[in-house]
């Protein structure tokens, strides 16, 4: 028996390398994929000031514990995929009521208020992160990146890169169904 | 001779070349001691916009802002594993280059040591019985009854045929 068993571990090998090999390039599991850590933590504590020359209060997460699910977009005008999904963050605002927040990414404001005024201003509210601490105790590792925030203050869900194509109907607007939005 | 001293240049080139830093002169800092520790922990955490490579060694915006991060914790009296830890709770284990050594991590750790183990056992079990083999094919099984009255019978007739 043990000697029939013997026979047969190596092959019993050589197919569990096939299929963790199958697994690594036929799976949608992204290795570039910086994991998200912030998932189920509290917003971090911050208070940005309004981008320069523009109305509004700033950004502050005190403001934002009202209760309510919103999302927070970092982007830049700059930054050439978060134009790609600024129609569906306006679609996500305008159409389904969500209420976007935005955090300005180590933007001129100059170029962020012509950005706005070019594309439109889907935000409740902007802050203006010009030294991108802020972003980093959000865990940014790039822009633009959104934050699903429940009705506690509680990151939900981090969307790495823009949301576009299918994301925002396939992805964004059920988690925000399932957080109470 | 100009082709010489063009190959000996080359060469003093290629010799006085060190590592290329990232780390700019700006973001130093004063105290020798903490910018020690400050390149010692940034050698350790993963650039998570280029991903493979170190931030002392990046060149990108953020990992830039990281390092200054880094030292003005550092500054402020962090230790090194405060600043570590500054930083995985925002990035995850993700971000330190040497995952920790946890219940998750314990076969990525372990497994090389496993093999090698298996493989000892293995050879062990594959030499024993090979050493056991020769031993028995040296010393040959002694002859049967009837074996014996063959060759008994062989002698007697004074040989074969």
């Amino acid at each position: 028996m043990l000697r029939k068993l013997l026979f047969i571990l190596p092959s019993v090998i050589f197919l569990g390398v096939i299929a963790f090999s199958l697994w690594g390039l036929l799976s949608d599991r992204d290795p570039s994929a910086v994991p998200s850590a912030l998932v189920n933590k509290p917003l971090p504590e911050f208070d940005l000031p309004p981008v320069e020359g523009m109305t509004g209060p700033g950004l502050s997460s005190a403001e934002l514990a009202d209760g309510e699910v919103k999302v927070i977009n970092i982007f830049a005008s700059w930054c050439i995929p978060c134009r790609a999904e600024h129609e569906l963050i306006t679609k996500l605002a305008e159409e389904h009521g969500v209420p976007v927040y935005g955090i300005n990414y180590k933007d001129k404001p100059a170029d962020a208020r012509l950005w706005l005024a070019e594309l439109g201003n889907p935000y409740r509210s902007i802050g203006a992160d010009r030294e991108g601490r802020v972003a980093i105790d959000f865990g940014v590792s790039g822009v633009p990146e959104s934050y699903l925030i429940d009705g506690e203050g509680v990151i939900r869900f981090q969307q790495i890169g823009p949301i576009v194509g299918p994301d925002l109907e396939d992805k964004i607007l059920p988690i925000l169904e399932e957080i109470g939005g | 001779m100009r082709g010489l001293s063009a190959c000996l240049l080359f060469v003093l080139a290629l010799l006085s070349s060190g590592p290329l830093w990232a780390v700019n002169p700006d973001e130093r800092l004063d105290n020798p001691a903490l910018e020690e520790r400050a390149r010692e922990i940034s050698k350790g955490i993963r650039c998570v916009v280029c991903q493979n490579q170190d931030i002392d060694s990046s060149n990108a915006e953020l990992a830039r802002d990281l390092r200054l991060l880094i030292r003005e914790r550092l500054v402020e009296g962090d230790s090194n594993d405060q600043v570590e830890s500054y930083l995985v709770a925002r990035y995850g284990d993700y971000v330190l280059l040497k995952p920790p050594f946890k219940a998750s991590t314990l076969l990525l750790w372990l497994g090389p040591f496993l093999l090698l183990l298996l493989g000892g056992i293995a050879s062990a079990f594959y030499l024993r019985r090979r050493a056991a083999g020769v031993e028995e094919a040296a010393t040959p099984a002694p002859l049967s009854a009837e074996e014996r009255a063959k060759v008994q019978r062989i002698l007697d007739q004074g040989g074969p045929g």
